[in-house]
């Protein structure tokens, strides 16, 4: 009898644990990646012959909440429709019960895999301004994604961005309050990841506030120490809080112990460092208001203008000034030299 | 500002501190000074005219900067021409400042000054 090889056991066991799509218009290809609540699969749509991306909850409905949590996920994407989010198709649930639904399927690389093979700064930096984007969309119609993180952003074949996994975002216009609202979809029952005591997020990329388990504090600069985080992975190609410990994490998120980017990568330039550590202040009142004063410091920079994280001393002002308008400056001085060169040559 | 304006007025300005130059050149020079500054603003104008309008109809650096260099030394030719009560021209010393006169007007009207808004049928 021969032993079975390990990749021969993983193909045994998606098969085993794939979903039966009897009933729908998908067939599985193969699985993409695992969640906590629910898998994600690359399926073929046969009624429109294409790819899509298949998110099938991990588990039959069982009195939980995660169904319910599951469509309203899927609800608040559908309301977002942008260039940078990706969209939903088609919600369902499956002849055991568990909800699933389809959305485009995305090839490329997710952005902290994109980091590594992307060199140049200010191409991360333009491809970081597409993600602001799209969250500041977000923003505007009341949604919050409040898991921000480079795992959670795909970077297409072309360059564009994508926001994925919007599995804890938040509404806050369905309840008119100023925090994230309780799911519409989840009958009375208040949503469990906006209640007070439970930590929503990734440790290494969650805000104090959601370290601590602070729902009424959460708000839209949550989602900007999100996308602080994303920047910080940006420039140093670490989390803000890197610890194997999810609880060490957690602890320091909530002391805001956070290495400078500059500590850790002496190329970062001082500037951004500044507006880096002002997305991700402990104290939300110390972050940006919004999302766009966050990108409008980053397309500052990229434009060698003045950003308000940060005061410059005159030297830099005139080191930004002749770094931006190299071009004038060397044919200035080329001028000056040309005069005083010719001066010489006629006092000789 | 739309760039033909940036380009009459930086030529100006360029103009009259390229012609007050020439006040380095020795004293003998100081008495035609008026002379050369208005011959040189007149000149930083004309090429400011012409490679403000290029900008305003092309975006391309390298073109604004090739016509401005090539305007501003053939100014400069035109002005190098005329010798002085000697009878000795001064080439070299009018067409190397022109032609870099030109970059700058180049580079300029095209990194600023308003840009036309684009029509739509």
């Amino acid at each position: 009898m021969s032993n079975l090889s390990d990749d021969q056991m993983r193909r045994l066991r998606d098969l085993v644990d794939a979903p039966d799509l009897t009933g729908t218009r998908y067939r599985i290809e193969r699985r993409i990646a695992v969640g906590g609540m629910a898998t994600v699969y690359l399926a073929h749509d046969e009624s429109l012959d294409r790819n899509v991306a298949l998110k099938v909850l991990s588990l039959p409905d069982s009195g939980t909440d995660l169904a319910p949590r599951m469509l309203r996920e899927a609800r608040i994407v559908a309301q977002l429709e942008h260039p940078a989010i990706v969209p939903i198709h088609d919600v369902g649930t499956l002849s055991d019960g568990r909800v699933f639904y389809s959305m485009k399927f995305v090839q490329g690389q997710t952005l902290d895999q994109q980091v590594a093979s992307q060199s140049n700064l200010n191409d991360r930096l333009r491809l970081f301004l597409r993600i602001c984007d799209a969250v500041a969309f977000a923003h505007s119609r009341g949604v919050l994604h409040r898991d921000l993180k480079p795992s959670n952003i795909m970077v297409g074949a072309f360059g564009e961005a994508l926001v994925m996994d919007w599995g804890i975002a938040a509404n806050v216009r369905e309840s008119g309050e100023a925090r994230p609202a309780v799911a519409s979809t989840a009958g009375s029952s208040p949503d469990p990841v906006t209640q007070d005591g439970v930590v929503i997020g990734t440790p290494g990329y969650m805000s104090p506030e959601q370290a601590a388990g602070s729902a009424k504090a959460v708000d839209h600069r949550t989602d900007v120490y999100g996308l602080g985080t994303v920047l910080y992975f940006m420039l140093t190609g670490r989390p803000p809080v890197s610890d194997s410990a999810a609880a060490v994490a957690i602890d320091r998120a909530i002391r805001g112990e956070i290495t400078p980017p500059r500590s850790i990568n002496s190329d970062v330039h001082r500037t951004l460092e500044a507006v880096c550590l002002k997305a991700i202040a402990l104290r939300t009142e110390d972050r940006y208001d919004t999302v766009d004063a966050l990108s409008r410091d980053i397309s500052l920079y990229l434009d060698g203008e003045p950003v308000s994280a940060r005061v410059e001393r005159p030297w830099e002002r005139a080191g930004r000034w002749i770094n931006k308008y190299q071009f004038i400056v060397i044919i200035a001085l080329v001028y000056i030299i040309v005069r005083f060169f010719f001066l010489l040559w006629r006092g000789l | 500002m739309s760039k033909p304006l940036l380009g009459v007025i930086l030529g100006a300005i360029l103009g009259v501190i390229d012609g007050l130059t020439a006040l380095f050149a020795g004293p003998e020079v100081a008495a035609q000074i008026v002379g050369i500054v208005i011959g040189s603003t007149i000149k930083g104008i004309i090429a400011g005219v012409i490679i403000g309008f290029v900008a305003h109809k092309y975006n391309s650096l390298p073109l604004g900067l090739l016509v401005g260099g090539v305007v501003g030394l053939g100014l400069a030719y035109l002005v190098a021409m005329f010798p002085d009560e000697t009878g000795k021209h001064y080439y070299v010393e009018i067409m190397i400042p022109g032609t870099l006169v030109g970059l700058i007007l180049g580079y300029a009207t095209q990194k600023f000054g308003r840009r036309p808004a684009r029509q739509t049928a």
